[in-house]
């Protein structure tokens, strides 16, 4: 078993059992980060770009720990810093980097489709870190390993996803992978966040959170992205918390052992409140840790293509 | 070997580990995956009868210290390693079932120190074929067996095949010490 293709752009390209082994493999991975010495020789030799036109922390922090881990090279490059101010187009940023010989470039760019184009252009693998409000693979991949890892499986699983569907990567990445596994996927959120037809998805619309929440075995919140307010899809920002925002007394409607998820940042109190990020079923600080290992995974398996 | 040939070797290898630590104190085993963490168990298993102390067992996985994942088309599936305790200043017996270029056990080596430093490291084998490509010599050995180099060692257990048995086949060689 091994992956088919030298990238991963979106979750839509990879099989059920392709996932299975990317999950799989991060459990072997996971085990390396609780170690003494964090680290094992196995992508020693191998050079890894991290090319991100668009802010990060997390991920691009993620992705460079789990390439050291492994003994890779790993090289940050972001826009503000490169030729990109210079004019210099992505094909021309993709050929020089590719000049260098990298094995794989890890790429955030704010225009869906941008590391697809690098992956037809080059032979370096590609791993998309989030391409516009398009896909956010390694997202779904870890959030999918969190859930799997506190509920044991995936299929079967009722998961709930509340926010901006429509210009979320997270949520797209996280439908395409939830659905494929077997999972049932429900969304809430204002109506004009949610795309129209999302029905023919296989996903289920519940515009009340407090309904919503009822069946549920994971809630998913996406962040209210702040820095778009003004061309906003909601009056206030108290207004979205006090419909949408999961409150310890929202979450009171949910089932036992429901599960409290956020790809991060957290905007405290507008789409979480601080006593629900501080429960106990909030696994928001496993999910990053988790990232780490299925990131290794992956670089893992890619190093074979 | 049959299954009665199987359990003597093992048991023989306990004892001669009993005999060589003067005892079982500050002992644990390690085995490799698959085959040898079985071996590990059971050999584990005859010294708590002599001995009357639980030596543990742990469970390595070799596959991110091989020195040919550039050149293999691709990637070996990895299984977890589990060493539920501290290596730090244990004597470490390192078990597999058939020793040959040593290759594998060189990258066992290079597992175990990176999870502390072990007091020291001993091997045993079930089967030592001989034709080793590195300078790598175990200290515990079921049977010594030349064969020859288009010949393959295939070994069954219990617990992985459901019987007990070591059979030699004329055979592709890659598949042998992974």
């Amino acid at each position: 078993m091994e992956l088919k293709n030298k990238d991963l752009i979106s979750i839509s390209d990879v099989s059920p059992e392709e996932i299975n082994l990317i999950l799989d493999t991060a459990v072997s991975m996971k085990e390396i980060s609780s170690r003494e010495i964090k680290k094992v020789p196995t992508l020693r030799g191998k050079t890894i770009i991290n090319l991100f036109f668009e802010a990060s922390t997390r991920t691009r922090t993620s992705f460079e720990i789990a390439g050291k881990r492994l003994s890779a090279d790993v090289v940050n490059i972001s826009a503000s810093s490169s030729s990109v101010v210079k004019g210099e187009t992505l094909e021309d940023t993709g050929r020089n980097l590719q000049a260098m010989n990298p094995d794989q470039i890890i790429v955030r760019h704010p225009c869906p489709g941008a590391p697809k184009i690098l992956a037809e252009l080059l032979p370096a693998s590609i791993v998309n870190a989030g391409d516009g409000a398009h896909e956010h693979p390694t997202q779904a991949l870890l959030d999918a390993f969190t859930i799997r890892e506190k509920k044991g499986t995936l299929s079967g699983l009722k998961v709930l996803i509340v926010g901006d569907i429509t210009h979320s990567r997270v949520a797209r990445s996280n439908i395409f992978l939830l659905l494929k596994m077997g999972a049932e996927v429900i969304v809430s959120g204002p109506r004009t966040m949610v795309p129209l037809f999302i029905e023919a998805l296989g996903v289920a619309y519940i515009p009340d959170i407090n309904a919503a929440v009822k069946d549920a075995d994971v809630i998913m919140m996406l962040r209210i992205q702040l820095e778009r307010q003004g061309k906003t899809l909601f009056p206030t920002l108290r207004e979205y918390s006090r419909f949408f925002g999961l409150s310890r007394a929202v979450l009171e409607n949910a089932r036992e052992g429901v599960l409290v998820m956020h790809p991060g940042p957290v905007n405290r109190g507008v789409e979480i409140s601080p006593d629900v990020l501080s429960g106990s079923y909030t696994v928001i600080l496993d999910q990053v840790e988790n990232g780490v290992a299925v990131r290794m995974a992956l670089m893992y398996l890619l190093a074979g293509k | 070997m049959d299954k009665n040939d199987v359990d003597r070797t093992l048991t023989r290898i306990a004892h001669e580990i009993w005999e060589r630590n003067r005892g079982s104190e500050n002992i644990a085993f390690i085995g490799i995956r698959k085959r040898g963490v079985t071996i590990a168990e059971r050999i584990s298993g005859k010294l708590k009868k002599l001995e009357g102390a639980e030596i543990p067992v742990g469970a390595l996985d070799i596959n991110l210290y091989r020195d040919d994942l550039s050149e293999i088309a691709s990637q070996p599936i990895l299984k977890q390693t589990e060493i539920p305790f501290s290596i730090k200043g244990q004597k470490i017996i390192l078990c597999d079932d058939v020793l040959y270029t040593g290759r594998t056990v060189r990258a066992a080596l290079d597992a175990l120190i990176d999870l502390g430093r072990p007091k020291a490291i001993r091997l045993a084998v079930l089967i030592d074929r001989g034709f080793r490509q590195l300078p790598i010599q175990p200290n515990y050995v079921g049977k010594n067996v030349t064969a020859e180099k288009g010949e393959l060692f295939e070994v069954f257990l219990e617990e992985d095949d459901g019987r007990d048995e070591v059979i030699i086949t004329k055979g592709d060689l890659n598949g042998t010490e992974k």
